[in-house]
């Protein structure tokens, strides 16, 4: 029995199992961290959160569509406010259309409508449409900040940031 | 002139009564229309009527669209198997009436078969032609592919795929947390529940109405009234804006049509009271949660105690099985409540919170 010559003392496999098992446990993580990335996508096509909209007198009176398809804003100049207007439907998430000869967004999903201000009024909508954050710069350009929006609802309208006097 | 009259009765405010009268017509008569006298007259007289439909220019782009042809198919599949059970049960209910034991009891149907062969052959067979059916449907009908996804644009209308039209509709008339979340899960959970809610052991391997009438009626009503005529409706009937468009209308982009939702708080507090909004949020919508409390609180109640189907009900399906059954056809009766609602008063919400994302 005593000349028996282990292979392995009980010492040397619990340094080996440690070795193993922290090698384990960082190739788990690695692969965990692979798949958390692969689940984001390689190139974002979402608009900028941020964008310069030009000079305030580069808007006439009504809803302006220029910035609708790069950015997703409507920009309202009404009753001598200027307004960036969320273009994503308060119900589900569409896209609505503005509607020129009826004065009015109207989604094409489930048939939500809102006034030329954002407020609405046909429809299942719940609520009005989100403003974001507008305000000059410096140069007197027109910066809209997506990130920052405004619920009527939530009274946040009356902040000065959500419009520009123009 | 006639079509004209036809686009008027499909709007929903007239289809929508149409549809529920005519099923009730169905289930009080259920032997005429489960009857092959009644399918041969169908039959006969739908052709003319098809006819007159597919020569229409502007029903037939709609029906032609490669999306709307399952659901022709669908339709036709759906008339005959509703019409196919009755039928059975229908023969069925009669033979009981005489004292004798349904079809699939008789000795001659006892008989026992082996499921290899004379099972697993027919399902290959279904396999192959399912098969080849869907190759040569996908060589005719080109899929409907359209350009690559945009963020800051939708399609005009904006379909869902056909199955969930139905779910499409229902979000026209309720906040999205409702019919996009809590009304499906309840659909899908209640379905799951039959089985365990409903433990009458009458009509185990044979077709009847009578054993089981309540059964069919509550799954009848929900499956052709409140599914299959809603994606009738989402998929023919909406048009440009969503907006509802009779079979033989011309999909008219600026159709106007005058609508203004209010809620349940604006009726009470500015239109009844005449006193304007109050501040507080739950002082606003407090006409709206205390109807919606009876509503789903008292009535299965009340229905147990003062009526007398509803006694029955309780004493047969003991407390909890019965407060789960009413709690799910409450709910399901919430659909056209609120679709009734809206085409009657334009009223939008019962209870409108925003402020918290909780409308109903």
């Amino acid at each position: 029995m005593s000349d028996t010559k282990l292979a392995l003392n009980r010492r040397e496999f619990f340094s080996y199992v440690t070795v193993g098992w922290v090698m384990f446990s960082a190739a788990c993580a690695g692969l965990g961290a692979m798949a958390f990335r692969f689940s984001y996508p390689n190139v974002n096509f979402d608009p900028e959160m941020e964008f310069l909209a030009g000079l305030p007198g580069d808007f006439p009176s009504g809803v302006d569509e220029r910035f609708k398809a790069t950015f997703g804003v409507w920009m309202v100049k009404q009753e001598g406010k200027l307004i960036a207007l969320s273009n994503i439907c308060t119900h589900l998430g569409c896209i609505p259309n503005w509607l020129p000869a009826e004065l009015k967004f109207k989604c094409p999903c489930h048939g939500s409508g809102y006034y030329m201000s954002g407020i609405n009024f046909e429809g299942p909508t719940p609520r009005p449409l989100e403003r974001f954050k507008i305000g000059l710069q410096p140069d007197g350009k027109i910066k809209v900040d997506k990130t920052k929006v405004y619920r009527w609802e939530k009274g946040e309208w009356e902040n000065p940031d959500s419009f520009l006097n123009v | 002139m006639l079509k004209e009259l036809i686009n008027h009765l499909a709007e929903p405010i007239v289809s929508f009564p149409i549809a529920t009268f005519l099923f009730y017509l169905m289930i009080k008569h259920y032997k005429t229309f489960g009857s092959k006298k009644f399918a041969t007259w169908f039959t006969i007289l739908s052709i003319p009527v098809l006819i007159f439909f597919f020569a229409d220019p502007n029903f037939y782009l709609i029906i032609k669209t490669p999306d709307n042809v399952p659901i022709g198919i669908l339709l036709v599949l759906v008339a005959f198997f509703t019409w196919f059970t009755m039928h059975k049960a229908a023969i069925n209910d009669t033979r009981m009436e005489q004292g004798l034991e349904p079809v699939e009891a008789m000795p001659e149907n006892r008989e026992k078969v082996w499921s290899w062969p004379n099972l697993v052959y027919t399902e290959l067979f279904a396999i192959i032609a399912c098969t080849a059916f869907l190759v040569v449907w996908a060589i005719v009908f080109k899929a409907p592919l359209e350009e690559s996804a945009n963020p800051t644009w939708a399609p005009n209308p904006a379909k869902a795929p056909w199955y969930f039209l139905g779910l499409q509709e229902m979000l026209v008339y309720f906040d999205p947390w409702m019919a996009g979340v809590v009304l499906p899960v309840l659909i899908v959970a209640g379905l799951i529940a039959i089985p365990y809610i409903d433990t009458n052991p009458k009509g185990n391997g044979y077709y009847c109405f009578k054993d089981r009438k309540w059964a069919i009626i509550s799954f009848m009503y929900g499956w052709l009234i409140l599914w299959v005529y809603l994606i009738i409706v989402g998929v023919f009937l909406r048009g440009p804006n969503w907006t509802f468009y009779g079979p033989f209308e011309y999909w008219d982009f600026h159709k106007i049509v005058a609508e203004f939702n209010i809620n349940l708080s604006e009726f009470i507090w500015i239109k009844g009271l005449g006193i304007g909004m109050p501040k507080n949020l739950v002082v606003r919508e407090i006409f709206g949660i205390i109807l919606t409390i009876a509503y789903v609180g008292f009535i299965p109640v009340w229905v147990a105690r003062a009526t007398s189907f509803g006694r029955k009900f309780y004493i047969d399906l003991g407390p909890i099985r019965y407060y789960l059954f009413m709690t799910l056809v409450v709910v399901m009766m919430s659909l056209p409540i609120k679709m009734v609602l809206r085409w009657l008063f334009s009223m939008k919400y019962i209870i409108a919170l925003p402020e918290w994302e909780l409308n109903l």
